[in-house]
């Protein structure tokens, strides 16, 4: 109480009941009880946030956010953490979180803040919650039919570092050229990269956003890609080059979807060794980032190792379910180069691979689904021997069934069945036994969850 | 004149500047379908640097990029290119461009900053920045190919584009903004030159425009143009969805 005054606590108290109120209706949202809040007392985020003085984090970046804040609350404690853990990001999420996890009286009992944070919100809660952390994972092209343009968010995320000067460790990810360079506003930046041997790609791929200097513009030259245009890059015109890791990762062992065995290497020179049990090499870029935000803290390295290996996913992103006897990997699919990793990743694994797809082309997808034609769908045509059947499913699933039949998909492999429910049936009654790839926009994965739920395959959404 | 051996050689300009909103599938739908056609396809593309000479081309794609790569685009159009693909324009080159590349077709693009980029002016258009972009699905009526059709596609753009006498409109916007939000034309048509804002990807989605491209490329070359009739079953499903999903666009 003596923490957020009188209107402070009236302010909570209407979140709560909104908060109740919206669940009870079935709806996730927090967007309405964030901004109810907010109204009443606009200071009361920063009330609460003030409260956790073990560490604020904030998490901001294109692709990786969820996840890595989940790392980084797996490593810390979950129970000693406040933490806006289903991707409401906005500051009217982020508000509704803080809410939520407050006791009656206005207290926060948690030590640390883990804060995702889109990039655009990343300068209004930088000022509310002031981190003492803040990471940034990398820059893709995401719908940007709703910001205009990547150059915007990148510009944002610079203003919140800049409101930051002096008072916040920024970890940013070296091999991201967009991201690294930010570390020249900054002067305590800390770095993180892959320094292992780990084969670049045999071909650029198409969605690679930054191919040019963010200094002067001229052609990066890379000595290694390692997805989209992040890799060991260098401008022979101005010297710009990519900052040398102080958090690496040393060595890796991919296991196809089941997760990567990682050798990380913290600035006192101990080598971290971590099981990560999600797949795919942007989980090792996720790893790094929580792994350094722990450097940041002063957190024991068998901590960071522990917390790492006991993270597993969250959400939709590559989670297993069984479905009788099929066992059922589902993966968000949103922006171009996330869904080239995941191809990448699914491909890895032996034996057949039967395909779900659901595009959804609602706000939260990105009303545009131009972005499927960026996709290396190519990639899985090559690989159509090992590829029984794609089910293409959502609001815009023949959009997806064309993108497959240009790709080189023979058309007869392609199946239409925009309803999700459906789409599950025919997949699973194809799919005797072995694995099923369920791949849905965001929306989509939410309909599918809720879907599977019903049949008592997921836990409640809630309880994720 | 049945040549077994008829060759179409597709040239995609600026791919690693000029590539917004997957513009690289029109590139796909057109080696695709002209292979289906049994053509054979080359296929190759040009960045910044020395001139080239686009006569030799037969179809040229140009894609959208932000103001940055626009602006670097406009710098090589000045200096090395603009000239030769104007000429190439005059000698009934088909070309298609998008959003961006588009605009620089055209006489100038304005940004919102009140920046001038010149453009190579082939066709009679100029393009302003304006208030809010016009962001959402589009259903376009077009007779450029005699009876009436439809295009569907997708635009974002804040740029608006104002036809002059020298351009004829791709078609009358059903749902969407089209070039400007106000005249209700959406696109230009000069000789075999096509500039538009539909994203989507259009092509795909559109197959007869894809083959309209393409039947003009082999009528400049080869003085005539015979294209098989293809399977379009899962083209035309996502073009009447695309339809469908235009029509619950807010305000329509
Ligand atoms: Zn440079």
């Amino acid at each position: 109480m003596r923490e957020i005054g009188l209107r402070g606590l009236l302010a909570l108290w209407a979140g709560k009941i909104a908060i109740r109120l919206s669940r009870l209706l079935g709806r996730g949202g927090s967007n309405l009880p964030g901004r109810l809040v907010r109204r009443i007392d606009p200071t009361l985020l920063g009330k609460l946030a003030r409260q956790c003085r073990g560490g604020r984090i904030m998490v901001t970046g294109t692709n990786g956010k969820t996840t890595t804040a989940a790392m980084i609350a797996s490593i810390l404690g979950e129970e000693r953490v406040v933490h806006n853990r289903s991707g409401a990001n906005l500051i009217t999420g982020i508000t509704a979180a803080f809410v939520s996890q407050a006791g009656l009286l206005g207290s926060v009992a948690a030590d640390y803040a883990v804060v995702e944070c889109d990039e655009a919100t990343v300068p209004l809660a930088a000022v509310e919650v002031r981190p003492d952390v803040l990471v940034v994972n990398n820059f893709f092209r995401d719908q940007l039919d709703r910001y205009g343009e990547l150059e915007y968010s990148v510009a944002r995320v610079r203003a919140g570092i800049e409101e930051l000067a002096g008072q916040a460790t920024v970890v940013l990810n070296a091999d991201d050229p967009l991201v690294a360079h930010l570390g020249s506003s900054s002067p305590q930046a800390l770095y993180y990269g892959l320094e292992s041997d780990y084969p670049g790609l045999e071909e650029p791929q198409h969605a690679a956003d930054a191919k040019f200097c963010a200094r002067c513009g001229s052609p990066y030259r890379y000595t290694a890609l390692y997805y989209a245009h992040l890799g060991k890059y260098r401008c022979e015109q101005c010297g710009d080059e990519r900052p040398s890791p102080h958090v690496f990762l040393r060595d890796l062992v991919r296991l196809g979807p089941y997760g990567s065995r990682l050798e990380i290497v913290v600035p006192s020179g101990e080598v971290l060794g971590v099981e990560l049990r999600v797949p795919g090499l942007y989980n090792v870029y996720n790893a790094l980032a929580a792994a350094s935000v722990g450097v940041a803290l002063g957190v024991p390295p068998a901590q960071i190792e522990e917390g790492l290996g006991g993270f597993s996913s969250s959400f939709g992103r590559m989670e297993s379910i069984t479905i009788d006897g099929v066992t059922a990997f589902m993966t968000l699919v949103k922006n171009p180069v996330g869904f080239n990793e995941v191809i990448r990743t699914v491909l890895e694994d032996d034996g057949d691979k039967p395909l779900v797809i659901a595009i959804n082309d609602k706000f939260a997808d990105g009303t545009d689904v131009s972005w499927l034609w960026d996709v290396d769908f190519e990639r899985l045509a090559r690989s159509e021997a090992e590829i029984p059947f794609v089910v293409c499913s959502g609001i815009r699933a023949e959009d997806m069934a064309v993108r497959l039949k240009y790709a080189g998909m023979p058309p007869d492999k392609l199946l239409i069945r925009k309803d999700l429910g459906q789409a599950l049936e025919e997949a699973l009654r194809r799919t005797a036994s072995g694995t099923l790839y369920l791949m849905p926009t965001y929306t989509a994965m939410l309909e599918m969850r809720e879907l599977l739920q019903r049949k008592g395959y997921v836990r409640h959404f809630w309880e994720a | 004149m049945r040549d077994a051996k008829r060759t179409i050689e597709i040239c995609h300009l600026y791919p690693d500047l000029m590539n917004l909103y997957g513009d690289r599938g029109n590139v796909i739908a057109l080696a695709r379908r002209a292979a289906w056609h049994g053509l054979t396809v080359q296929l190759s593309h040009v960045s910044v640097g020395s001139p080239v000479d686009f006569r030799r081309y037969d179809i040229l794609f140009i894609g959208g990029g932000q103001d940055r790569e626009q602006r670097i685009i406009c710098r090589d159009f000045q200096e090395a290119k603009g000239s030769s693909l104007a000429e190439a324009v005059e000698d009934g080159v088909v070309l298609l461009a998008i959003c961006g590349g588009y605009q620089l077709l055209g006489e100038y693009y304005q940004t919102s900053t009140g920046e001038r980029l010149p453009g190579i002016g082939v066709l009679d258009v100029y393009t302003e920045a304006g208030d809010g972009r016009m962001i959402g699905n589009v259903v376009v009526e077009s007779t450029l190919a005699g009876e009436p059709r439809t295009l569907v596609g997708f635009e974002n753009h804040s740029g608006r584009t104002y036809l002059g006498p020298g351009v004829q409109p791709l078609g009358r916007v059903k749902v969407g903004g089209g070039n400007n939000g106000q005249d209700g034309t959406e696109g230009a048509v000069y000789r075999n030159v096509i500039g538009t804002y539909l994203h989507g990807s259009l092509l795909p989605k559109n197959p007869w425009l894809t083959d309209y491209l393409i039947a003009r490329a082999l009528e400049r070359r080869y003085g005539s143009a015979e294209l098989r009739t293809l399977d379009d079953d899962i083209e035309l499903l996502a073009h009447n969805a695309a339809i469908r999903r235009a029509m619950s666009r807010p305000g329509v």
